[in-house]
Formats: C-alpha cells, sequence, structure tokens
C-alpha cells in the first residue's frame, strides 16, 4: 500500500513580495494517491476523481455476489482471510481519503488567500482602467491606502476623460455654440485640475510611487518628467492643431512657450541638485553603527522637498493649461482639449497594444 | 520685521533662502536664465534666521523660501514667481535690474 501520501512536495513558491511566509508545502500530488496521472490536480478535477475512487474503494467490500459464489469453491479459511484483506484495505482507503480531502480543503482556503492578496497587489501595482499595461507588477507590495485610493481614482479620471473626448468630438462636429461650447471647455480644464489635486494627496502617501509614474502606462512614462507630463512639450503638441491663428495668438503662444521652456530648466536643475543632497545625505557615514535611525531620519526629511517639486511642476501644468486658454478663443481651446486628450488617448493605447503584442527578436 | 524690509529696500531683487532648499535653487537659476543677479538671502546661516522665517510665514510666504521680492515689494514664492513668468508679466518687473547686453 502506498504511504507515500503525507510526503511533502513543495508544488508552488509564492513570491516575497506578496507578502506570504510559509509556502504551501505538503500539498499531495494525486500521483501519491493510487499511482495515478501526476498531472497537478484541478480542484474540481480531483473532487471528481475522488468519488470515482471512493465507489472503487468500495466495491471492494460490496462487489458483486457472484465473486463470492465463486469463492465458495475454495476453502473457507482463504476466503475469510481474502475478506479481511479486503476490510482492511477499505479501512485503509477510506482514511487515506480523509486525510486526502482535508489536506485539499486546506489548500482550497490557502489558495482562496493567495487570490485575494494577489489581487489587491495588482490592484497596487498596475493602472486599473483604460491602459491594460500588464508588463509590470510593479509596485512594492507593501498596503499604502493612500496609494490604492489614487490607483482606483485615476482609474475612474481616465474614464472620465475618455467620456470627455468623445462629447468634445461630438459638440465641435455639431452645431453648439461658443456659449456652450465653453461649458467644454471649462469642464475639460477643471478636469486636468482635479488630477493635480489628486496627485498632491498621493505624493503626501508616497511620492516615489507617484514620481516613478508606475501608476501611467509605458508610452506615457517615456516621457515623463517631475511626475507627469512636461508642459513645453504639449504646446508643441498642440500648437500645429490650433490653426488658424492670428499673428498676437502665434506671438503670445512662442513667448509662453519660452517661459514655459525656462521654468523648465530651473526645475531640472533644483531636482539635479536635491537628487545629490538626497544621495549625500544617504552616503554620509555609511560605515559607522551610531545613529544609523538619525541618518534615515535625515534622508526622509529631503523626501518633503521631492513632494514640493512635484507639486511645483503640477502648478506648472496647471498656469500652462490656463495661459493656453486665456490666450486661444473658446473654439480653438476646445480643439486643443480635444487634440491633447486624443494625444494620451494614443499614448495609452500604444501602451496597451505594446505589452499584448510582444515583438519577436529578429 | 523690520529686518526683512530693510534688505529688500536695499535690492533691487532680494530673495530669502536657506542653504538646502533645492526649489529657492530653481528660482536663482530661473532669475539667472533671465539675466539679472538677486541678492540671496540664506537665513539658516542668519543668526535671527527663526524670526525671519515667522515674520515670512506671516506674509503669506507657505514655504517659507523662497520668498522673492523686486523693488522692495513681497512678489511671493515659487508659485506666484513661476504665474507671472508664464503670463508674460515677470520681465518687465525685472527689465530695471537686467544685465544689459554686451
Amino acid at each position: 500500500m502506498s504511504t507515500r501520501m503525507n510526503s511533502a512536495s513543495t508544488q508552488f513558491v509564492p513570491s516575497r513580495r506578496m507578502g506570504i511566509h510559509e509556502p504551501i508545502h505538503q500539498m499531495a500530488m494525486w500521483g501519491d494517491f493510487k499511482g495515478l496521472d501526476t498531472s497537478p490536480p484541478m480542484i474540481l478535477e480531483v473532487e471528481a476523481k475522488l468519488d470515482n475512487q471512493s465507489e472503487d474503494t468500495s466495491h471492494g467490500i460490496d462487489g458483486p455476489s457472484n465473486k463470492y459464489d465463486q469463492e465458495a469453491s475454495k476453502p473457507a479459511d482463504k476466503v475469510l482471510r481474502r475478506l479481511a484483506q479486503n476490510r482492511e484495505a477499505a479501512r485503509k482507503s477510506r482514511l487515506r481519503k480523509k486525510a486526502y480531502v482535508q489536506q485539499l480543503e486546506n489548500s482550497k482556503v490557502r489558495l482562496i488567500q493567495l487570490e485575494q492578496e494577489l489581487d489587491r497587489a495588482r490592484r497596487q501595482g498596475l493602472h486599473v482602467g483604460g491602459a491594460l499595461d500588464n508588463s509590470q507588477l510593479g509596485y512594492s507590495g507593501t498596503t499604502n491606502p493612500g496609494i490604492a485610493t489614487f490607483e482606483m481614482e485615476y482609474g475612474r479620471w481616465v474614464e472620465e476623460q475618455n467620456r470627455q473626448i468623445s462629447d468634445l468630438k461630438n459638440a465641435l462636429h455639431s452645431d453648439i455654440g461658443d456659449v456652450e461650447l465653453r461649458l467644454f471647455v471649462e469642464s475639460g480644464m477643471r478636469h486636468y485640475f482635479d488630477l493635480f489635486t489628486m496627485k498632491a494627496t498621493a505624493a503626501r502617501s508616497d511620492v516615489f510611487y507617484l514620481m516613478s509614474g508606475m501608476w501611467k502606462t509605458a508610452a506615457e512614462r517615456f516621457f515623463f518628467w517631475i511626475g507627469g507630463f512636461r508642459p513645453s512639450e504639449l504646446l508643441k503638441v498642440l500648437l500645429p492643431h490650433l490653426e488658424p491663428l492670428s499673428e498676437q495668438q502665434r506671438l503670445d503662444l512662442c513667448n509662453l512657450g519660452q517661459s514655459c521652456q525656462q521654468a523648465e530648466d530651473a526645475l531640472s536643475q533644483g531636482m539635479e541638485k536635491l537628487h545629490q543632497i538626497i544621495a549625500e545625505t544617504i552616503a554620509a557615514r555609511l560605515l559607522g553603527d551610531e545613529n544609523y535611525y538619525q541618518q534615515i531620519g535625515a534622508a526622509y526629511e529631503k523626501l518633503d522637498a521631492l513632494v514640493r517639486f512635484v507639486g511645483q511642476a503640477d502648478h506648472l501644468r496647471q498656469e500652462t493649461l490656463q495661459q493656453i486658454s486665456r490666450i486661444l478663443t473658446t473654439r480653438q481651446a476646445a480643439r486643443g482639449l480635444l487634440a491633447l486628450g486624443m494625444y494620451f488617448q494614443r499614448l495609452r493605447d500604444l501602451s496597451s497594444h505594446w505589452s499584448s503584442h510582444p515583438r519577436e527578436s529578429t | 520685521m523690520e529686518k526683512i524690509v530693510k534688505l529688500a529696500s536695499e535690492n533691487g531683487i532680494l530673495i530669502f533662502s536657506k542653504s538646502t532648499c533645492c526649489l529657492c535653487y530653481a528660482v536663482q537659476i530661473l532669475f539667472q536664465e533671465l539675466r539679472v543677479h538677486p541678492r540671496v538671502h540664506e537665513i539658516d546661516h542668519d543668526p535671527e534666521g527663526k524670526e525671519i522665517e515667522k515674520a515670512l510665514m506671516r506674509m503669506g510666504c507657505s514655504g517659507p523660501v523662497p520668498a522673492v521680492f523686486i523693488g522692495g515689494k513681497l512678489v511671493g514664492s515659487t508659485n506666484e514667481v513661476m504665474s507671472l513668468h508664464l503670463s508674460g508679466s515677470l520681465i518687465p518687473l525685472l527689465k530695471p535690474y537686467q544685465a544689459s547686453l554686451s
């Protein structure tokens, strides 16, 4: 009789990132039981097989009566011994089955727990919403409620953004007047400002997360600058779609572009200095045992400066958008907002296509 | 606060800063790009630094640094400077103090 039922076979070693501290050992392989196929069991398959097994086992006891008729011709003690052996086999089989089912129950509970943790980790590490960028199960996996909230809200923000883009498209193709169109422009602008507010809150939760751009799609990350899009880049994207422009408008937009560029350069240089300072703070007195926590604390304080920088960059984005809308007519502003929305949509679609169609090496 | 008023009136462009403040550094870089050379007063190296800090906060500078004064008047912090620049209103303010082109 096989006694390999209780041998430990580690079938699944979960990632430490999911915060699980014990592997699921002692998950019995189906092959341990009656020597059947050893492929990893699906829970439903296993349960079906178990039902069959129990039937097979019971046949050993309550078998067809003609079996015993055949036995009647043999010596009685052999028959008795055979019957005893059968009873014993059936009893052992029932015990094994009981133990096996118990293990399965435990594994099932464990699996459900794992699924929940994976789901939670996914929701923090992946952007929920339009872009299906599954290429990175990124984020560290620690449960940060502020970031979990932000992820969720950002997902909704993108959905709302897509709705607004489509509404704006319809509005521009219809014959609505400027007054109504202005409402679309204003709600579009407000939607961007809402995002900056959300980001400010998230930055206080985890500024590294925000600056990593993990909450955005891959193509958007490529163009990232201090936690978001580069305002001067934006202007360049929009310009061709705003024509025809008056000379004054062209001049104003040109000056805006230049001021924007200068402000960005200043902030970029400030960021470089901050990099340096944080690096120096972390690297200071590495080999001394004392003051370890003081060193960590000092570095921690510098992170507040990062939060200010992200806020400053968002302020620049907001100001740029506002200036653009002041320079343009309502209709131009509406077209600009539509172009902007479609630009970001394209970046998101590109990312999603990219991650679901991996390029083969040539 | 007297010291603030005095410093502001003595210098065309004055920035209250801290030596470790990178946002202050960014504002300085911007002014350099615009061809002006502001006086930078580091309050962490000033014995009266704490009082200056409190006074600046009372005046509305939430940083409290950088705090920018032009022509003796408080312009504000980084937000205000950036907004002014994007709207094209900063350069006219700086004109009297810009280094002349050689």
